[in-house]
C-alpha cells in the first residue's frame, strides 16, 4: 500500500513536470484527518495519475465546523477553493446560500458527465438535494449510525445482538451486565438518538417536509416517542446498563475499544479505523435498534458524514476539472476503494455491487450493515432534514441531553428547552436569508 | 519653569501616526464593523441580510442560557482572580524570606509563565483524564465523582485550576518585585514597633504593595475574562456539550462555529462595553485612592 502510494505520487509529480503547460489546478478543502486523510490523499494522487490535464490538491482544514468556516471566510474574500467538504449539519447554510455553489447536477450536465440521481443508493440520494430533488452536493463520505458489538462479550453473556430496544432492555443488557460489561455506549446523541431516531421510526422531525420546502420551519422534537427513549436511557444509566462519557466522540468509543463496553453505537465510517486498531477481541456490527412499541416496520436511516460542493466563481476550465474529479470519485472502483479503506458506504448502486462481487461482505459482514440500513424501505420522513443554524441546534441538544444524563434536568424540561431555543434559531436563520 | 515643546505641529503628528494607525486598523475599524453587523442578521456567505434593529440584543437578554453563561463568567473570573492572586502573594512572601537557594526557587516558580494557555489546557486534560488522570483519581479518593466533560462542576473546577496554575507565575513575579522594592529602613522600623509577622504584613507590607496588587487585580480580571480562552477550548475538546463556558467562548462558538454573525457581533459589543466600564472603574474610582510611590 505504502509503495503504491509513493509510486502514484511520484507518477503524479512526473506528470506535473512534463505537462505543466496544459494542466488545470484545482483545490479541495476537506475535514478528513488521520487515516481518512491519508485515504483522501491517495485518491487525489490516483486521480492526478489517471490523466494529465488536471491536478487536484487536497488540503486538510481541521474539523467539519472549521472547514466550513474557513470556506465561508475564503468565499467572502474571493479566494474560495474549487471543492469544499460540508457536513450534514452545515447543509442548510451552504445550500441556502444560492450562488455560493454550483449544484452538482448542473455542474456534471454542463461538462458532459453522465449523471442520473437514480444511480445512487436510496438513503444517500436526497439528503443534499433541494426540495425539487435536484442534487446540490455530491455525497462523499456517507455514513450512518450502526451498532458495533464485541463478539466475545456477547458470547460470554450468551446473547445475540438486539434488534429492538425492548430486547436490549429486557434481555441483552442485563445479561451483559451480569457478564461484567458495561452493556452500551454511544458517540453522538443528536445524530444517533435524535435525527436517526426520527428517521428509523419514520417520525416527522420538522415542519415543511423536515425543512426542505421552506425556511420558516419549526422543529418537532417535543415528541413522546423520543422523550420516552431518553427517559429509558436515563434509567438504563442508573441501572448500569448504559454509560455516557461526555459529548466527545472518542471519549465514548474508547471504552468499547478497550473492551469494557460491550456494544457501541458509532458510524459505519468507523469500521476501517476499528479494523486497523487490532482491538484484541472480535467485533461485528448490526443495525440501529428500534422501539417495537413505536413502529413494527422500521425504516431506513439517513446519511451522516459530508458532501462535496463545487464552489461558484471559478473559471470554466476549473469547473470542468472539478466535474472530472467528481466523475472519478463516483466511479465504482474509486468508491469501492474508499468503502474498503474507511467503511464509509459506497454511494452508488454500481459500487455496492462491485464490492459484493469482490466478496468484500463475505470477508467483512459488518461492512455491509450500513448500506443495508440505508437501503431499507423509505418513509415520508426519511429523506433527511434541512434546518439552518443547525450546528447551534445540535449544541443545544448536546447540552440538554448532557443535563438529563447528569441529573441536572428532567426529560420534559429538556425537550421544551430544545424546542424553544431551536425554533428561535430557525426564525433567526430565516431572516438571514432575506 | 521651562517647558520643552515641539516647534512644529507636524513632528509630533508624524511620531504618533504609526501608533494611531495601528489602533485605527486593528481596533476602531473592526469594532465599527462589529457594531454595524450587530444590527443585522446576515447569511454567512454574504448573500442576504436583514436589518433587525436591536433584536440581536433583546434575543440575548431573553435567552436564559446566555444569562447562565454570564453568571458563570462572573463566578469564574472571581475565583480565578482570587486564587491566582492570593496563592501568588503567599508564594512571593515566602520566597522573599528565603535566603539560601533563592534564585532556584524563583526560577522554578516562574517557569510556568512560559507555557501557552492551550498547552496549559492540554496538560489539564492529562491531569483530569476521565480514567487515569492523577487529579481525577485524587478527587475520587475523597468520594467526589469527578468526571471532566461529563459533570458541569467537574469541568468548571478543572477550568479554574488550570487557569489559576497558569496565572500564578505572572502574579508571583510582580509581587516579588513589589516586595523587594519596599525600603529596608521601613521594614526595620516596623520590626521594632510590631513583633508579630502577620501584623507587620497587614499593617505595613500589604499597604505598600497596594499599587502592585491593584494593577494585578485588573490584569487578572481581564485574564480570566479573555485570555483563558485557550484553556477552556482545550478542556472542552471541541464539543461544548453541557460544559461551562465564558462569554468570550460563546462569542467564538456562535460566530465561528455556528456562523451567526449578527448574534456573535452583538455579544462582542456587549464585551467591549464591559471592558470600557472596567477601564473607567480602574481610572476613576480606584486609582485616586492608591498611591504609587
Amino acid at each position: 500500500m505504502k509503495f503504491l502510494h509513493i509510486a502514484a505520487t511520484t507518477a503524479a509529480f512526473g506528470l506535473t513536470t512534463t505537462a505543466a503547460f496544459a494542466e488545470t489546478n484545482i483545490t479541495f478543502w476537506h475535514a478528513m484527518g488521520g487515516q481518512l486523510g491519508e485515504t483522501v490523499n491517495q485518491m487525489a494522487a490516483d486521480f492526478n495519475a489517471s490523466q494529465d490535464e488536471y491536478k487536484i490538491t487536497p488540503v486538510y482544514k481541521g474539523s467539519y465546523e472549521e472547514t466550513l468556516t474557513a470556506g465561508i471566510a475564503a468565499f467572502r474574500a474571493g479566494e474560495q477553493p474549487n471543492i469544499i467538504q460540508v457536513f450534514d449539519a452545515g447543509a442548510a447554510t451552504v445550500i441556502g446560500a444560492k450562488g455560493a455553489t454550483i449544484p452538482v447536477a448542473d455542474l456534471l450536465a454542463d461538462n458532459g458527465v453522465d449523471f442520473d440521481i437514480n444511480d445512487y443508493i436510496t438513503g444517500v440520494r436526497y439528503f443534499y438535494a433541494d426540495s425539487d430533488d435536484k442534487m446540490i452536493g455530491m455525497p462523499f463520505n456517507s455514513s450512518t449510525p450502526i451498532m458495533y458489538y464485541n463478539i466475545d462479550a456477547l458470547e460470554k453473556a450468551g446473547v445475540t445482538p438486539p434488534k429492538t430496544w425492548e430486547e436490549f432492555a429486557s434481555t441483552t443488557a442485563p445479561a451483559l451486565k451480569e457478564a461484567g460489561y458495561i452493556p452500551l455506549s454511544q458517540s453522538h446523541l443528536p445524530w444517533i438518538f435524535t435525527e436517526n431516531f426520527f428517521s428509523r421510526h419514520n417520525l416527522q422531525f420538522a415542519s415543511n417536509n423536515n425543512g426542505y420546502d421552506s425556511t420558516d420551519t419549526k422543529i418537532l422534537i417535543d415528541n413522546p416517542a423520543i422523550k420516552a427513549h431518553f427517559s429509558a436511557l436515563s434509567d438504563w444509566k442508573e441501572q448500569g446498563l448504559f454509560e455516557w462519557y461526555g459529548t466527545g466522540w472518542g471519549d465514548n468509543a474508547k471504552p468499547f475499544e478497550e473492551g469494557q463496553v460491550a456494544m457501541w453505537l458509532g458510524s459505519s465510517g468507523s469500521f476501517g479505523g476499528l479494523l486497523q486498531k487490532d482491538l484484541g477481541f472480535e467485533f461485528s456490527a448490526t443495525m440501529l435498534p428500534y422501539w417495537e412499541g413505536v413502529t413494527k416496520e422500521p425504516t431506513q436511516t439517513f446519511i451522516g458524514g459530508a458532501a462535496l460542493f463545487a464552489m461558484a466563481g471559478k473559471s470554466a476550465e476549473e469547473n470542468k476539472a472539478t466535474a472530472e474529479f467528481f466523475k472519478f470519485l463516483t466511479a465504482p472502483e474509486t468508491q469501492y476503494f474508499w468503502h474498503k479503506e474507511t467503511g464509509y458506504v459506497p454511494i452508488t448502486q454500481a459500487a455496492y455491487e462491485a464490492a459484493a462481487d469482490d466478496g468484500h461482505y463475505e470477508r467483512f459482514p459488518a461492512a455491509e450493515v450500513g448500506i443495508k440500513q440505508l437501503t431499507l424501505p423509505a418513509g415520508d420522513h426519511t429523506k433527511g432534514y434541512r434546518m439552518g443554524f443547525y450546528v447551534q441546534i445540535r449544541d443545544i441538544m448536546n447540552r440538554e441531553y448532557g443535563r438529563i444524563l447528569t441529573g441536572e434536568t428532567d426529560v420534559d424540561s429538556a425537550f421544551k428547552a430544545i424546542e424553544t431555543e431551536a425554533n428561535a434559531l430557525l426564525a433567526r436563520f430565516a431572516k438571514t436569508q432575506g | 519653569m521651562k517647558r520643552a515643546g515641539f516647534t512644529t505641529i507636524w513632528l509630533p503628528v508624524a511620531l504618533l501616526l504609526p501608533q494611531l494607525m495601528i489602533i485605527a486598523i486593528f481596533f476602531y475599524w473592526p469594532a465599527g464593523w462589529a457594531v454595524q453587523s450587530s444590527f443585522y442578521l446576515q447569511d454567512p456567505f454574504g448573500f442576504g441580510s436583514t436589518f433587525v434593529g436591536v433584536d440581536n440584543y433583546t434575543d440575548l437578554a431573553n435567552n436564559g442560557e446566555y444569562m447562565r453563561i454570564a453568571w458563570f463568567t462572573v463566578v469564574y473570573s472571581a475565583l480565578v482572580t482570587f486564587f491566582s492572586l492570593s496563592i501568588a502573594l503567599l508564594l512571593a512572601v515566602k520566597a522573599d524570606n528565603v535566603i539560601r537557594g533563592a534564585k532556584t526557587y524563583r526560577t522554578l516558580l516562574m517557569w510556568v509563565y512560559a507555557i501557552a494557555p492551550p498547552v496549559a489546557g492540554f496538560l489539564g486534560i492529562l491531569f483530569f483524564d476521565q480514567r487515569n488522570g492523577p487529579l481525577t483519581i485524587f478527587f475520587q479518593t475523597f468520594g467526589w465523582d469527578f468526571k471532566l466533560g461529563v459533570n458541569y462542576n467537574s469541568t468548571a473546577t478543572a477550568m479554574v485550576m488550570a487557569a489559576v496554575w497558569k496565572q500564578i507565575p505572572v502574579n508571583f513575579i510582580f509581587f516579588l518585585s513589589g516586595l523587594q522594592s519596599i525600603p529596608r529602613a521601613v521594614r526595620e522600623a516596623a520590626m521594632i514597633d510590631n513583633r508579630s509577622a502577620t501584623g507587620r504584613f497587614w499593617q505595613v507590607t500589604f499597604p505598600l504593595l497596594a499599587p502592585t496588587a491593584f494593577f494585578l487585580l485588573i490584569i487578572n480580571i481581564t485574564y480570566a475574562l479573555f485570555d483563558t480562552f485557550g484553556i477552556i477550548d482545550a478542556l472542552m475538546k471541541g464539543e461544548p456539550g453541557n460544559n461551562p463556558m465564558t462569554l468570550v467562548y460563546k462569542v467564538y462558538l456562535d460566530g465561528f462555529r455556528g456562523n451567526d454573525l449578527g448574534g456573535s457581533s452583538a455579544q462582542s459589543v456587549i464585551l467591549m462595553v464591559l471592558v470600557l466600564l472596567l477601564t473607567i472603574f480602574q481610572f476613576r474610582l480606584i486609582e485616586r485612592r492608591i498611591h504609587y510611590t
